[in-house]
């Protein structure tokens, strides 16, 4: 019961999906996509959970006055006011939750991520140091690039963004349909592994 | 001590609704001063970790969190499983006892109970079933995803002539730089096959990359490292546009000195 209905489970459902495709008659693909429909529903009641166990565990800092427990509190209450918000009145644009959205996560979101424009700074004079054939690639690409992205560029040079549009379009997209092949095959491999029982590290221990 | 800081919570908060109340502090307002004094707030980190940026930085995931809750309960729950659920006790008038046309969504919503049984070690195993669900079907579709989007599509992209008899006509006669242009649309087809195949056998560690098949793996690091490059300086571009977008919200919204 614990280890074979799960593998059974995930053999049925993971079959359903990869059958439907080849075989386009309803008798497959109405109990796939009804199947599709349940693993929405079930993947909402994960993101739930997830939550629930940051709550959790943010709880028993503050109960337990660990350290940094003040900060565990606003956490909770952060998470509580916008979720009873968002559950009550609505997320309607224009309404309280919206407000909150606009006014304190777009900021300090934008905010956050913008941050990394100067530890990038520090970043690229380590990886940018033209210490092999490599590297040199690294750091001229990205010079041109940059340059080719802003109006000085062209200012010093017209065919700064020719250029760039030419490196995006042939060297670096030959590159990334390598990776994505790659990816692609890895990821077809791995989903086999779980549908077949292969890899059951899903189900943890016991 | 706690009392007197709760005493002044109260005040301040009793302040602001009557300043919104009066119409002292608009809705707009108040939005523009909490996201000036939040972006500030994570901006202080660049000083160091401090006090401020980790209040700021919790409230954030917990806002973060409490979104997505919500999002998920009006996005997938109610439509997806509650009213199509319920939906039976609508004919409850007609009916003695209310039939429910959906009965089988009760599976799903079991299966997405049964997930909350990890919080009790003695039946966290039954939450293995729902894993399994999600899993299972995930698994199908990364699949199908895979295939259809990435390899088969991917391969057919790369399926080109050697050459263009656009790219032969290609090359002006007005300068350098049309000749470079013309130079490097000669070379688009060319470099796309030999970029992807290097990569590929790059990627290919069942033999040792020795002889040919080295050289190959070294020619496919370098378009690796040509496209980490690209990838860097359109990331250092997109950071740096969001943060003069910070900057200029604090500047020209907030305190009105540039317009």
């Amino acid at each position: 019961m614990k280890n074979e209905v799960p593998v059974v489970v995930a053999f049925f459902t993971g079959m359903l999906m990869v059958v439907s495709l080849f075989i386009p008659h309803p008798v497959v693909s109405t109990p796939a996509s009804v199947v599709r429909q349940w693993a929405i529903i079930i993947t909402a009641f994960a993101y739930v959970l997830g939550v629930a166990n940051i709550a959790r565990i943010s709880l028993h800092n503050v109960k337990r006055r660990q350290r940094d427990w003040q900060y565990k509190a606003a956490l909770v209450f952060a998470l509580a006011t916008m979720a009873t918000i968002g559950i009550a009145l609505g997320i309607e644009s224009g309404g309280v939750f919206d407000w909150i959205y606009l006014n304190m996560y777009v900021p300090m979101q934008a905010t956050m991520f913008s941050l990394l424009a100067f530890y990038i700074a520090s970043a690229a004079y380590r990886a940018f140091r033209a210490r092999s054939p490599e590297a040199t690639f690294l750091l001229v690409t990205a010079a041109i690039v940059m340059l080719g992205r802003v109006p000085i560029g062209e200012k010093i040079w017209s065919g700064f963004p020719g250029l760039t549009e030419w490196i995006m379009e042939v060297p670096n997209m030959a590159a990334k349909r390598g990776i994505m092949i790659g990816a692609a095959l890895g990821a077809i491999s791995t989903g086999l592994k779980m549908i077949l029982g292969l890899e059951r590290s899903y189900l943890g221990g016991d | 001590m706690r009392g007197a800081r709760l005493a002044i919570l109260i005040i301040l908060l009793g302040l602001a609704g009557a300043g919104f109340q009066a119409g002292l502090v608009s809705k707009a307002g108040l939005g523009t001063w909490v996201a000036a004094l939040l972006t500030l707030a994570i901006f202080s980190f660049l000083y160091r970790d401090n006090p401020v940026y980790k209040l700021a930085e919790h409230i954030f995931i917990g806002i973060a969190a409490g979104y997505f809750v919500a999002l998920e309960y009006w996005n997938v729950f109610l439509p997806n499983l509650w009213k199509p659920l319920v939906a039976g006790l609508e004919h409850i008038e007609y009916s003695p006892l209310p039939h429910f046309p959906n009965m089988i969504l009760l599976i799903p919503f079991a299966l997405g109970i049964l997930l909350f049984t990890r919080f009790f070690p003695r039946v966290a195993w039954l939450s293995r079933w729902s894993m399994a669900a999600m899993i299972g079907s995930y698994s199908g579709l990364a699949i199908i995803g895979a295939l259809q989007g990435d390899l088969v599509a991917q391969i057919r992209a790369n399926m080109v002539p050697l050459y263009s008899r656009e790219a032969l006509t290609a090359f002006g006669n007005d300068g350098t730089e049309s000749l470079l242009f013309g130079l490097l649309e000669l070379l688009r087809n060319p470099l796309i096959i030999v970029g992807l195949l290097t990569t590929l056998i790059y990627f290919f560690f069942s033999r040792e990359h020795k002889g040919g098949l080295g050289v190959a793996a070294k020619i496919g690091i370098w378009f690796l490292m040509i496209s980490f490059g690209a990838s860097f300086g359109y990331t250092v571009m997109s950071r740096v546009s969001l943060l003069i977008g910070r900057l200029h919200f604090l500047l020209s919204d907030w305190l009105g000195i540039v317009r």
